[in-house]
């Protein structure tokens, strides 16, 4: 069944490419958000399928990667106390701060546990009453619901050893800045599929509108993504920027009203700082003033901590859809997963470790044409 | 990271506190999940859990083609950590 749905999706994919080809006149780059989406056009090649004229450039979505460097030490610093019970995601264990990882220290003995869902966190309180329990609240608005219902939860049933580390992304005014940015190529955009089954998206409408990009909500499958690029190419051509829908199996316009309402109640928009790209305004949430008793960047007291990048590092340029990967000279050899310099390399939905995770480097190395010059 | 992963509904119960809570089994590994943002659905329907919270609810088809296509990706591993029991535990810690 599997391989008949492949072969099925194989002629398919085939048809939707032709139709490309015969649509498109000029040359267009297109920005995929979702790190999902760049890992599924990775390892599909689907960015090769295309003709010449069509550039996908690979966009900020993947929370693992933007979540700061101050925000990462932040964690660390926490995560050392001996009071603390620091839970996170497993993708975040392998981020690397200034120093150290949470796996480093988790070796070291400090109890930092991996959970599946920040739920979860709120039982280990309650069994763990000495202890302080803390969750590193990363992602995007498809997490934002659950990290907020674990402070919603704790409030109401009166646990006072929960906190949250909170460094909520935010995707329209990623987009924005990418689309403020002087050094902007990005012409259309592939909208996040699943950010948006929370959100939907009526908030994408005024931004098509302002900056004249067609910006289309797409699946992570390979079907989604060529029926996306196909979609945003239309009306690239036709000199239209609307927001469309591909994916209406999983997304409506309005998005799950429920979730959005806890999320509002909870958390509240402010600043928040990306790994590789800055500050970018009114980007995040934070928890709102009623909640501050279980915000951990207040209870720890945590100082100001400096952080530098390593000057090499061209993240920041690939997350905005500037540079790809091979453009780095460090891409490969200096920066690998192991090892990784930036935000695009320290988790595989970056950009970086995605080309790397599918040999991409190897033909780098093959063409060093392609390597930064200056 | 942002992906949601498909399961079906086996069960639903209210918690001790309150809490709309069921299990979804993704592919023979059965988790809890959280209902609270899906009022809507019942025992034997497919929905789309993102870190232990069911966001929508999706037909059968699309709940199998998407959970082949994460199969397929290798972006089903978070469904291998365990949920934290619900009776209180004590985990030695080890210095």
């Amino acid at each position: 069944m599997k391989y008949l749905d492949e072969y099925r999706d194989e002629a398919l994919a085939q048809k939707i490419v032709e139709e490309i080809r015969r649509t498109v006149t000029k040359p267009w780059v297109l920005m995929e958000v979702c790190g999902g989406q760049t890992h599924s056009i990775v390892k599909y090649g689907i960015d090769r399928l295309l003709p010449d004229k069509v550039e996908l450039v690979h966009g900020p979505g993947c929370p693992v990667c933007v979540t700061s460097l101050e925000m990462i030490d932040k964690a660390l610093e926490i995560a050392r106390r001996p009071e603390v019970i620091f839970c996170s995601f497993g993708d975040m264990l392998r981020v690397p701060g200034s120093k150290d990882d949470l796996l480093v220290l988790k070796s070291r003995g400090a109890d930092v546990r991996v959970v599946y869902s920040p739920i979860d966190c709120l039982k280990i309180a309650r069994a763990n009453p000495q202890k302080k329990v803390v969750f590193f609240a990363i992602g995007f608005e498809t997490t934002a619901p659950a990290n907020a219902m674990s402070v919603w939860q704790a409030h109401q049933q009166g646990i006072t050893n929960y906190s949250i580390l909170v460094s909520h992304v935010l995707v329209p005014p990623s987009i924005a800045s990418i689309l403020q940015s002087p050094f902007n190529r990005v012409q259309g955009f592939l909208g996040p599929g699943h950010v948006c089954t929370v959100m939907g998206y009526r908030e994408y409408e005024p931004i098509a509108a302002r900056y004249k990009v067609p910006i289309v909500i797409t699946g992570f499958e390979p079907i989604d993504i060529l029926e996306g690029t196909l979609m945003t190419i239309r009306q690239l051509e036709g000199g239209k920027a609307e927001v469309q829908n591909q994916y209406p199996r999983v997304v409506s316009r309005e998005g799950n009203k429920v979730a959005q309402d806890l999320v509002n109640k909870v958390f509240e928009v402010g600043d928040r700082k990306w790994r590789g790209v800055g500050s970018i305004p009114k980007s995040g949430y934070k928890l709102r003033y009623e909640f501050r008793d279980y915000d951990a960047d207040r209870i720890f007291d945590t100082r100001e901590i400096d952080t530098k990048e390593p000057e090499i590092c061209i993240s920041g340029l690939v997350l905005r859809g500037v540079k790809k990967p091979h453009d780095c000279p460090a891409f490969g050899n200096l920066c690998t997963p192991e090892h990784p310099l930036g935000a695009t390399m320290v988790s595989a939905e970056g950009a970086c470790a995605a080309y790397y995770a599918y040999g991409r480097h190897l033909e780098a190395r093959k063409r060093p044409e392609n390597a930064l010059t200056s | 990271m942002c992906l949601a992963i498909p399961g079906k509904l086996i069960e639903i119960a209210t918690d001790p506190n309150g809490v709309r809570m069921g299990k979804a089994n993704f592919g023979g590994i059965v988790k809890q999940v959280c209902l609270e943002y899906t009022p809507e659905v019942e025992k034997g329907d497919y929905v789309l859990v993102h870190v232990g919270f069911a966001l929508s609810k999706v037909d059968e088809a699309e709940a199998a083609r998407t959970y082949q296509a994460l199969e397929r990706m290798q972006q089903l591993a978070e469904l291998d950590i365990p949920d934290v029991p619900d009776e209180p535990f004590a985990i030695p810690r080890v210095a």
